[in-house]
């Protein structure tokens, strides 16, 4: 494809490699594979759950549920745990409870022709208010694999370490690419978000790819509360809230366009670090307010959605109404 | 006598029949069929649920009491429609709360007069606005994105604000500013007559003046109405603007309430409350019409299920999943593919 394509991208990686020397520069330390080790290990759900949010923006919907689901996730998760069952069993139920349940977002989505929004909102209703029908405290999981898996990782040479979350993250990043560059039903995607009209009068199976766009975000996201359970080790009926947030704004700041179409699952990795790294930045200053973390992120998203609109009228990307 | 014959002419075609199909046909019967159910239900299971005494001068009473809870909502719902209506969305409202409510603390501990902190409470809801509406109208950016930029950052500009004085979650005394929220003029609560006023003046702007053709129109079609002569960017920028000053109002009632500015959980998805308001309303997401009367029965239905679920002893956690089930059953009832789907079935039995 063309070379444009990959200037949003370019634009995110040049973003975090300036973030990244900023922080080399004004703190000690900071520049090591352990801070890296750090943003990636706790970022990894996020990230997952972007990963699958990116797919739903390129087929031009939106996704809404994500942080409901991961909590959802894990309230079960400690459940299921609590009466015996092995994480890795709970965890593939979860699975694919959540691609069922993307799935059903999907079919009424494309059904009732009713907006992504406010579909997925319902499905942030409901699973949230299943969270607090399941229990109300936190639940801890307990069961010795949590240990074992918090335990996992790959070690650097120079000191830091790649977690388990982190791995499995980066894993299912390389199936998403694969997914979306690879596949014929990553082509759909792309079709549908780019001209849902001309996508139909091309024979794109519609109903099909938006079922299974909103079978895979659910995927990702009930992964993302999985890794969150096993990372946090708990259930806790409020955990996630807001995180579809934090998710939409990584795809944004990843270089992928909301209106649907243009954008590269890999930016997605890069705009769930910059997220990762503004807060550890925030962190590493310690007299700042966790209140900048907010401000900080607004800020950015506000200068990443500018520099799209500006390279989207340099360079002609036609945007899909 | 020559009249007679004319007039049962004109009321002979109205038959039962017609008249129920004439009923079905309004797009207010939904939404007021609803919060009639659910208060039937109420006088159902609770019978002292109508009752309405004067308890230490004031009305008091279940009824009154879901009008009272549902005023904020109501206030940022009416603001949300204007917004819908131009094929937009707000979902910045939650984060004004926020910062209108630090700034109020802020300029009381100052030490300004209460009715000057009112104004900039309500100055800085307009200049939220005006933010939004810069990002919407002048950099065409997507609605969705454009107010998520403040609803990301709100709420740390709230937090900001609490800081400067080195205050976290302040709290205030001000009997003018709480008298609006929790005073009562006569028997009647001061909010309900201040949403009345409120209601009033924004009914007569979008009805008696050509406004709320124009963001119709807009929201229908901007590019037409572009060539029709109607400026959809000026539109789109008044839409944002009422919208922030009524967030801004329903803020300064929430926080003159707790009267403790705290800007993390303050007005905490209201921006979803106002929006299931405007589509139990019959509003619809791709703009072009705008009910105010049918959104405040909207938040009204939202209000009355909170209310139900207390009142019926279910746990409170059961709201969210009822609020899921209501918007997807309106959802069902506007979608014609379901429609259909339901006249099917009931063909093949025939």
């Amino acid at each position: 494809m063309t070379r444009e394509r990959y200037l949003p991208l370019l634009a995110t990686i040049v973003v975090f490699a300036a973030l990244f020397i900023t922080g080399g520069l004004l703190y000690k330390h900071f520049f090591s594979t352990l801070v890296i080790g750090h943003i990636l290990a706790d970022n990894a759900f996020i990230i997952i759950a972007a990963i699958g949010t990116t797919f739903v923006i390129l087929s031009g919907g939106i996704d809404l549920s994500i942080g409901s689901m991961i909590g959802f996730v894990g309230v079960c998760m400690a459940n299921l745990d609590a009466v015996g069952w092995h994480p890795l069993a709970s965890a593939a139920l979860m699975l694919a409870f959540g691609a069922l349940f993307g799935a059903a977002q999907g079919f009424t989505i494309d059904f009732c022709k009713a907006q992504p929004f406010i579909i997925t909102l319902a499905g942030l209703f409901l699973l949230r208010g299943a969270c607090f029908m399941v229990n109300l405290d936190s639940v801890p999981i307990r069961h010795p694999f949590v240990m074992a898996f918090a335990g996992a990782n790959i070690p650097f040479p120079t000191g830091g370490f790649l977690a388990s979350s982190a791995i499995v993250m980066l894993v299912v990043l390389a199936a998403g690419i694969v997914i979306a560059h690879f596949t014929r039903f990553g082509t759909y995607v792309y079709a549908l978000g780019g001209d849902s009209a001309s996508a139909l009068l091309m024979g794109v199976p519609v109903r099909k790819t938006i079922v299974s766009v909103y079978a895979l975000g659910g995927f990702y996201s009930a992964l993302a509360g999985v890794i969150y359970a096993l990372y946090t080790s708990s259930g806790y009926p409020l955990a996630g809230q807001g995180n579809e947030l934090s998710a939409i704004a990584a795809v944004v700041l990843g270089g992928t366009l909301l209106t649907g179409g243009v954008g590269l699952v890999a930016g997605t990795l890069f705009g769930g670090m910059i997220l990762g790294l503004i807060s550890t930045l925030i962190n590493f200053n310690g007299s700042l307010n966790s209140a900048w973390i907010m401000i900080s992120g607004g800020v950015l998203l506000f200068l990443f959605i500018v520099m799209q609109k500006s390279l989207v009228s340099s360079f002609g990307f036609r945007r899909a109404t | 006598m020559s009249t007679q014959p004319t007039s049962t002419a004109i009321v002979q075609p109205r038959s039962l029949v017609t008249r129920l199909r004439w009923l079905a046909g309004q797009r207010a019967l939904w939404p007021v069929l609803a919060l009639l159910l659910i208060l039937a239900v109420n006088g159902i299971v609770s019978p002292g649920f109508f009752n309405v005494r004067i308890v230490e001068g004031r009305l008091f009473g279940n009824v009154i009491d879901i009008l009272y809870r549902a005023t904020p909502t109501a206030l940022v719902a009416l603001g949300m429609a204007i917004v819908i209506g131009t094929k937009g969305i707000d979902l910045s409202v939650g984060a004004i709360i926020a910062i209108c409510g630090a700034m109020m603390a802020w300029r009381i501990q100052a030490g300004d007069p209460h009715v000057v902190v009112l104004l900039i409470a309500l100055a800085t809801g307009l200049l939220c606005g005006l933010w939004n509406g810069f990002l919407v109208a002048i950099l065409n950016i997507q609605p969705i994105i454009a107010t998520l930029i403040l609803m990301t950052s709100g709420r740390g500009i709230g937090l900001m604000i609490n800081l400067l004085y080195g205050g976290t979650n302040p709290s205030f005394e001000s009997p003018f500013l709480q008298g609006l929220s929790v005073g009562r003029i006569g028997l009647v609560p001061t909010r309900l007559v201040v949403f009345a006023v409120v209601f009033t003046a924004l009914w007569l702007l979008i009805r008696k003046t050509a406004l709320g053709l124009f963001v119709e129109s807009v929201g229908g079609n901007s590019a037409a109405a572009d060539l029709a002569g109607i400026s959809s960017r000026l539109v789109k920028y008044a839409a944002y603007l009422l919208s922030g000053l009524l967030a801004a109002a329903a803020g300064v009632i929430i926080v003159a309430d707790t009267h403790t500015s705290d800007p993390v959980s303050q007005g905490l998805f209201v921006e979803l409350d106002a929006i299931l308001a405007v589509v139990i309303g019959g509003g619809s997401l791709a703009g072009g019409r705008i009910y105010l009367g049918l959104t405040v029965i909207g938040a009204l239905v939202i209000q009355a299920l909170t209310t139900t679920i207390l009142t019926s002893g279910l746990p409170p956690e059961y709201n969210l999943v009822v609020k899921a089930v209501v918007v997807l059953a309106v959802l069902l009832l506007q979608s014609d593919n379901a429609r259909h789907a339901v006249t099917d079935i009931f063909r093949r039995r025939k």
